[in-house]
């Protein structure tokens, strides 16, 4: 089709769907309003349960399937990436000469703000994890932040360090793990919040690592040589 | 006028869906993507909403009832998370895309019909 | 317990070889994942015969926690999904030369969250499984990351049905605001009135599940992702994944929306896309030359059918529905592998470049011609059987539908069966595409683990028919109560629509051998692979649907 087809089906339909959803939303119940029983059960729940984090309580002991499934996912999406990710090796070989990941020239204060943050995120992201069940955090969003911290030593200008600290097949090893070890938990002992948490810690962290680092692999291969 | 909130969701859907449709670049085609997921997550939260109310986590004030709803955060929550492994593995596609087909201009690449 | 088992057990296998596979040999790789299936199967088979059972999960209650429902409807389509698993992982163990662990790890994955999908009923956790079978979906389709065509395929797929789930989530969304709930049987008791909320709901919440079900005009990714899929991985797509998609619709609008959405509007939206895909796929497959293509197509056109049985809203086409389902199960899936044994041998799929080499190939011969068969609705195919009961229900303009759809996908078959493996036919001197072996030996014999699969599921399907229909008119029981006696397909004009739908099937077959194609170049214009239709027309369906729901 072409470009102008494209946008006049698009507009039409996009016309119809604006419509239906205005005339739809018009009878949802006020905005800020009162009415969330399945709320507020939660929340009983979870005082009831010594869970602070209401939310934590809701992920992980009372729809905890739920975050089975998300974990699956994840799991799924990381290592696929991984898979897709995987002609690396091959195109070295095609393109002649010798390739290396250098370190990059940067000014000492960079480098030296980087690897002084490195260990205050990295203790921050655990404590976040481990803080999941009382206040706001957990498994999911420290598992983000330790994921991303070792790649301080990347901001800080040293790749082929991270390149070392972080050997891919231990990670998608500590991945898998942490994903059976939340099967079992999630589908035999759920409400352990603070194991479940540690868990998905591992395995978002792991995850996100497993990614950021095919990617990398893809953007900086540099050919030293021809 | 407080139903102009619920609006905004939508809003971004179609704006997200009209980026897909009309783009020259399947890397943007993808962040278009995720836009529209996010259209999700704001109509997820603003359902939730309640006013006067504070965050369900009660680690520094006694419990009560008067909190936003749980339910919807802890949805979006993982959503968001899932959201982002998922967009990393079809730009993880694209990227081979661009390396197989040399471009990512979906009018250039041909069709999969032969 | 044992039903917890049963879900958990493919997950955590997976991550087994997940973390695992790269240091065991091959053979541990595939026994370790067959044998989970095979265990799988023996589970599920213990709570089918133990009458079914209801597992509230983490002990928490209705109202707040969410329920696994195995009866015998979900049983059976757990039992059926285990079963293709099986066969497509039996007949990987040789078709793939060299394969990492982590194709077993996604095709376990895959299964467990098919399973998982059909047997809860919560919404939100449908929803969940729904997305964790289609991001393996799409890993799985890209899995040959070398070959161009295979990534393009599967980004446009990745696109497409994530684009629909989201729709879906704001649909479970605005559902979720009304009710305050989300598990289905809840939700039902809590809708009553019927506004434009709830139409709007649940025209985004089928709209993911229809573009899973490829719907026309949902459907343009469907033929992209089987065209470059592993043989393996088509014969779960074509056999259970896409039917899943109806299966959604049908226990959403049963559990939770038939209360306050009256039947017949439902009814008319869903006739109208079903018959759309029945006829647009029927004939977008007699124009391919790309065998895998080819029953894509055929694939959009049946499930349509299966549409069309599911959204008659009736009692005896329910099990009609049922009957074909599972008939078609059997028969798509053969047909896959059949077309997987020919990509092995002659590394194309191209039918004018297979012309007459599959003489040495009696066995995938028969599998082609049997499921061509199949397709068309031999008696006593289960495909048959299905679409009697079907067109019992549903009146003429049914009947003529199923004639003239299965006619035309069964006459592609069949056209690739006399041009192939009888070599009839003139031959052109243009070639199609060289395609990369998907194993990169050539097998000088075919070996039993490739070729068995596919004949005991064509087998399977054509033995169907002969099952009495109280079996599957109980299990749909909880679905739609029947009064009275089961519908059986032996009536005259039964037996009558199939034949003709075969005599027409072969005029079809020979029409293409002679040459007469209809020349649609719009039809192959709007299957351009440009991300940007697949998406407008989804914009475009999404509104007709709700319109199709509005209109009185």
């Amino acid at each position: 089709m072409s470009p102008r087809g494209r946008l006049i089906v698009f507009l039409l339909g996009g016309a119809g769907f604006a419509v239906l959803f205005v005339l739809g939303t018009v009878h949802l119940p006020d905005f800020g309003g009162t009415w969330h029983p399945y709320g507020e059960r939660t929340v009983s729940n979870a005082v009831a349960r010594h869970t602070p984090n209401v939310i934590s309580s809701i992920n992980f002991d009372q729809r905890a399937f739920d975050t089975l499934g998300e974990e699956l996912i994840l799991m799924a999406s990381a290592l696929a990436a991984v898979v897709v990710l995987r002609g690396v090796r091959a195109e070295q070989e095609e393109t002649a000469g010798a390739h290396e990941y250098g370190p990059a020239e940067v000014f000492d204060a960079l480098r030296i703000t980087g690897y002084l943050l490195l260990p205050i995120t990295l203790v921050a992201g655990v404590y976040i994890v481990a803080h999941g069940s009382l206040s706001p955090g957990g498994g999911f969003q420290g598992g983000i932040v330790l994921g991303s911290a070792i790649h301080l030593v990347y901001l800080a200008g040293d790749y082929p360090a991270l390149a070392r600290i972080r050997p891919i097949p231990v990670f998608e090893s500590g991945e898998a793990v942490a994903a059976g070890a939340f099967v079992l938990l999630a589908l035999a002992a759920a409400g352990q919040v603070t194991a479940m948490n540690a868990a998905v810690g591992a395995e978002v962290g792991c995850a996100v690592v497993l990614v950021l680092a095919k990617f990398f692999e893809q953007a900086l291969l540099v050919r030293t040589s021809s | 006028m407080s139903h102009l909130a619920y609006l905004i969701p939508g809003w971004i859907l179609l704006v997200g869906v009209y980026g897909i449709v009309t783009s020259r670049n399947l890397v943007h085609a993808v962040v278009c993507l995720s836009v529209a997921q996010s259209a999700t997550y704001v109509l997820l939260l603003v359902i939730g909403y309640r006013r006067h109310a504070t965050a369900p986590v009660f680690s520094d004030i006694k419990p009560t009832g008067d909190v936003v709803d749980p339910i919807v955060q802890a949805l979006t929550l993982t959503d968001i998370v899932v959201g982002a492994t998922v967009t990393a593995l079809l730009l993880a596609l694209t990227v081979q895309v661009a390396k197989r087909r040399g471009t990512v201009d979906p009018d250039r690449l041909r069709s999969l019909e032969p | 317990m044992i039903l917890q088992i049963a879900v958990g057990l493919p997950f955590l296998v997976a991550t087994l070889l997940a973390g695992t596979g790269r240091w065991l040999p091959r053979v541990a790789v595939d026994a370790l994942a067959t044998l989970t299936v095979a265990v799988l199967i023996v589970l599920l088979s213990l709570v089918l015969a133990s009458g079914g059972t209801t597992v509230w999960l983490g002990g928490w209650r209705e109202g707040v926690g969410i329920p696994l429902v195995a009866s015998p409807l979900t049983l059976g389509l757990t039992l059926t999904i285990a079963v293709v698993a099986l066969a497509a992982l039996i007949v990987s163990w040789r078709y793939f030369a060299e394969v990492q662990a982590i194709f077993h790890a996604l095709m376990l994955l895959f299964t467990g969250a098919m399973c998982a999908f059909v047997l809860t009923e919560d919404l939100f956790d449908a929803f969940v499984f729904f997305e964790l079978m289609s991001v393996v979906a799409y890993a799985l389709t890209g899995y040959k990351s070398e070959e161009p065509d295979t990534v393009h395929g599967a980004l446009n797929f990745g696109i497409v049905n994530s684009l629909g789930a989201y729709f879906t989530l704001s649909g479970i969304a605005l559902v979720y605001a009304r009710t305050g709930q989300l598990g289905f049987a809840a939700i039902g008791k809590s809708l009553r009135e019927d506004d434009a909320l709830v139409t709007l709901a649940f025209a985004l919440i089928c709209t993911g599940f229809l573009v899973k079900a490829a719907a026309v005009p949902f459907h343009f990714w469907l033929a992209d992702a089987h065209a470059v899929a592993p043989t393996p991985v088509c014969m779960l797509f074509s056999g259970v994944m896409v039917e899943l998609g109806v299966f959604g619709v049908l226990r959403t609008y049963v559990l939770s929306f038939s209360r306050a959405i009256p039947a017949a509007d439902v009814r008319t939206a869903l006739l109208v896309f079903g018959s759309a895909a029945a006829l647009l796929g029927g004939v977008m497959c007699v124009l391919q030359r790309h065998i895998k293509r080819l029953l894509a197509y055929s694939t959009i056109s049946h499930v349509g059918l299966l549409l069309v049985g599911v959204g008659l809203l009736d009692e005896a086409a329910l099990s009609g529905a049922a009957t074909y389902f599972l008939g078609h199960v059997g028969v798509k899936a053969a047909l896959f592998s059949g077309a997987g044994l020919l990509l092995n041998r002659y590394e194309t799929v191209d039918e004018h470049d297979l012309h007459g080499r599959g003489r040495s190939m009696p066995v995938t011969g028969t599998i082609f011609l049997l499921g061509g068969l199949g397709l068309a609705g031999l008696p006593p195919y289960g495909t048959w059987a299905g679409k009697a009961v079907m067109e019992e229900a549903g009146g003429v303009w049914l009947t003529a539908l199923a004639v003239v759809a299965s006619a035309l996908t069964a006459g592609a078959v069949l056209r690739v069966w006399l041009r192939v493996f009888l070599g009839a036919g003139p031959s052109r001197s243009d070639s199609g595409d060289h395609e990369e072996a998907e194993t990169r030996f050539k097998l000088s014999r075919l070996p039993w683990t490739m070729v068995a699969p596919g004949v005991v599921l064509v087998l399977g399907g054509l033995l169907l028919g002969l099952l009495p229909g109280h079996v599957i008119g109980r299990a749909v029981a909880s679905y739609a109560h029947l009064e009275g006696p089961v519908p059986t397909p032996w009536t005259p004009a039964g037996v009558l629509s199939g034949l003709l739908a075969v005599a027409f099937a072969f005029g079809v077959a020979v029409l293409g051998l002679r040459g007469y194609a209809p020349r649609v170049a719009l039809l192959h214009r709007l299957h351009s692979g440009h991300i940007g239709d697949y998406v407008a027309w989804l914009m475009a369906g999404v509104t007709v649907f709700g319109l199709l729901l509005i209109a009185r």
